[in-house]
């Protein structure tokens, strides 16, 4: 076979690695400086498979692998097409930026002996859930990904264990609870309705199943999927959960998990409901998740239930594209989930540096920031105004091949949803300019102003472990922590010098996902038949 | 395909008492609301897995009277991996009891801010800055760029 069969067996590796490297981080338990090693080089080495993963999955087409050789209808798939594999190199570069960034906090927080043994282990089994998802070609498979990263999550939202967080975990624990059951009832559907859970199986045998029970089937996944990606009527757990979490958490909370329910929701529409008679639906769900979003992000004034809001309504950008579903649409919601696992994290990061700098995040007791860290300043303001689509930067070229297929489309409706998607990036200039203003630009006020008495907002107490907000001591800003964040404000900008080639990269993904053919022919022909070079040669020709 | 019926209505009947008890405040409640809806949801995998046979695994040839094998396979990941998590909701129950004597959850500290706010009937304070005027920088921006 071809060089297609040479790179499968990179596939299985970003899973396999970042447990391989949880479970040695866990054994040398106290060593943290061994664990530090240990959880760069693992996630160093993902990012450079998920390189060549990407690079392979463009030129020749899906990758496959059978794990454990059962026949592809039995056993479990890993398949790394275009999406999956663009999906997992942005990821695992986030993943890094963001590890070194708590590197940093931790070292600032505690010196060189971190007491929290179980935040590497857990934030690389984290990284290896997340993996899995994008990778997985079975529905339970896909599930049990789920169910991986949330553990790891449900640890690090509850790090530290204080009165907030373990609220603020409850809530985020029994929603992700009760989704991950409605999608296990999807699967028991599914697999009562076929007799498989093979996603390119599926595709094919859910045409034969009768209307009514496909509808029913796609609601309960799309259900599940949307409480997990916080689209709007499912949306409330989120700014509730995210805030209280320390910074580099949350970021990589914000980066990553909710695109996986997007990624989840757009690989199932594309794949197993194509031309689904939910459509509309879809958009009426997008377009709410950005304006009632928008409102929330507006009212707060805390940045980062702010930029927690602002989360839940970009959501709504992805979900629009998914629910148009032409090649334009799939090409820029997959554009814009690149854009966006980017510029969230890095926002949320750059937010943990103003608490450091500023001693909060509430916008009542921030001010003159510009002047006191012009470099913080700058770090904040090309993500922000990258997150609300000025021009040059990539969410504005998102937002452009958003609208454009909106409008291709065509219908009353699509035209309602692309002006609330204008009206909402004008409304996340505002809240972005408000905190703008506040934080950086007025004049620091040293009085406290009367809220302050019972606003302890997300309140941990200071000196506890990675206590989110109430750092009493203003310091200056440390290195170890200015230069993954410089690193991801540059990457972000960098996307809109490589928008090209990536929306290239992107289109190709979108007509892979409408097309179907190559991903179905490819996972279901087992790799021995004769006719697997042919499909070799379609998926070239693009 | 012929379906148990008695399966099928002892599915409804811990479904309806899971979420019930999920309904509560009391995070032990919602514990074990979470573990019978976890067991509904497995009684939906044997169901659809068919009319019962017999063991999925036999030493025989004909596969045609064994049980089909793979919903119980996934039955069994979902069965640990309820457990991990009802262990994991157990132990955030045990933390809150020792933080503040009770496991109720509790509403979020912003809502009820903003509850209160409610109720006083007045608009946050953020709200009023910027009715009085702060100048907005980024208002000249805003009508260029986004037309």
């Amino acid at each position: 076979m071809t060089a297609d069969s040479a790179m499968s067996f990179l596939i299985p590796l970003p899973v396999v690695l970042a447990l391989l490297g949880a479970g040695v981080c866990l054994a040398l338990g106290q060593n943290a400086r061994a664990q530090r090693v240990i959880s760069f080089v693992t996630l160093s080495v993902i990012v450079a498979i998920a390189g060549v993963l990407l690079w392979a999955a463009d030129k020749d087409g899906p990758q496959v692998v059978y794990v454990g050789g059962w026949p592809a209808r039995m056993g479990i798939v890993l398949v790394a097409d275009r999406l999956s594999a663009l999906l997992l190199l942005v990821s695992a570069i986030v993943t890094l930026c963001v590890l070194a960034y708590s590197v940093g906090q931790g070292i600032i927080e505690f010196g060189r002996d971190t007491p929290l043994s179980v935040f590497y282990p857990t934030y690389l089994v984290l990284s290896a859930g997340v993996s899995n998802a994008f990778l997985s070609g079975d529905l339970f498979n896909l599930y049990v990904g789920f169910e991986v990263l949330l553990a790891a999550s449900y640890v690090l939202i509850t790090l530290g264990g204080t009165g907030p967080r373990v609220r603020a975990g409850t809530t985020y624990v029994v929603v992700s609870v009760l989704s991950s059951m409605v999608f296990l009832i999807a699967i028991a559907g599914v697999y009562a309705a076929t007799g498989t859970v093979n996603m390119a199986d599926l595709a094919v045998k859910l045409q034969e199943v009768p209307e009514g029970v496909r509808v029913v089937l796609q609601l309960l996944l799309l259900t599940a999927f949307s409480i997990k990606a916080a689209v709007f009527p499912l949306s409330a757990w989120l700014p509730d959960s995210y805030p209280t979490a320390p910074a580099p958490v949350t970021a990589v909370f914000a980066g990553l998990l909710t695109k996986v329910g997007v990624y989840a929701i757009m690989r199932v529409q594309t794949l197993l409901f194509p031309d689904s008679p939910l459509s509309d639906l879809l958009l009426w769900a997008a377009m709410l998740t950005m304006f009632i979003g928008i409102l929330g992000a507006v009212a707060q004034s805390d940045i980062k239930r702010m930029l927690s809001f602002t989360l839940v309504s970009h959501i709504g950008y992805m979900v629009f594209g998914v629910a148009v579903a032409s090649d334009l649409g799939l090409a820029g919601a997959i554009f814009y989930i690149v854009h966006h696992i980017t510029i969230q994290t890095t926002l949320f990061l750059v937010t943990g540096l103003i608490e450091i700098r500023g001693g909060s995040t509430s916008l009542e007791h921030l001010g003159g920031l510009a002047k006191a860290a012009p470099v913080l300043a700058l770090m904040f303001f090309l993500p922000a105004m990258n997150l609300s689509g000025i021009p040059p930067f990539s969410g504005f070229l998102g937002k452009v091949a958003l609208v454009e297929a909106g409008v291709d489309r065509a219908g009353w409706l699509t035209y309602l949803v692309v002006g609330v998607s204008i009206l909402t990036s004008l409304l996340t200039l505002y809240a972005v300019a408000k905190t703008w203003n506040r934080a950086f630009w007025r004049p620091r006020t040293e009085e406290p102003d009367e809220l302050t008495e019972y606003v302890p907002s997300s309140g941990t107490k200071s000196g506890e472990p990675w206590s989110s907000t109430a750092v009493t001591s203003v310091r200056s800003l440390p290195r170890a922590m200015v230069a993954p964040t410089l690193t991801l404000v540059a990457f972000g900008t960098a996307l809109t010098f490589v928008a090209g080639p990536l929306f290239g990269i992107t289109e190709r993904a979108a007509e892979e996902l409408r097309d179907r053919d190559p991903y179905i022919q490819t996972v279901l022909d087992d790799g021995s038949a004769p006719g697997s070079k042919v499909v070799n040669d379609q998926a070239e020709g693009r | 395909m012929t379906v148990n019926l008695v399966l099928v209505i002892a599915i409804g009947v811990t479904f309806a008492c899971g979420v019930t008890l999920l309904l509560e405040r009391s995070l032990t409640r919602i514990v074990v609301g979470t573990l019978l809806i976890g067991n509904a949801v497995n009684l939906i995998f044997i169901v659809a897995s068919g009319a019962p046979g017999r063991a999925p695994i036999v030493d025989e040839s004909d596969p045609s009277p064994m049980s089909d094998p793979l919903p119980q396979a996934m039955v069994l990941t979902a069965i640990v991996i309820t457990l991990g998590v009802a262990a994991f909701l157990l132990a955030m129950a045990y933390r809150s009891w020792q933080l503040q004597g009770h496991d109720e959850v509790q509403d979020d500290m912003e809502d009820r801010l903003i509850m209160r706010l409610a109720e006083l009937d007045e608009a946050s304070q953020s709200y009023e800055d910027d009715i009085g005027g702060e100048p907005d920088e980024e208002g000249a921006d805003t009508e260029e760029v986004e037309r």
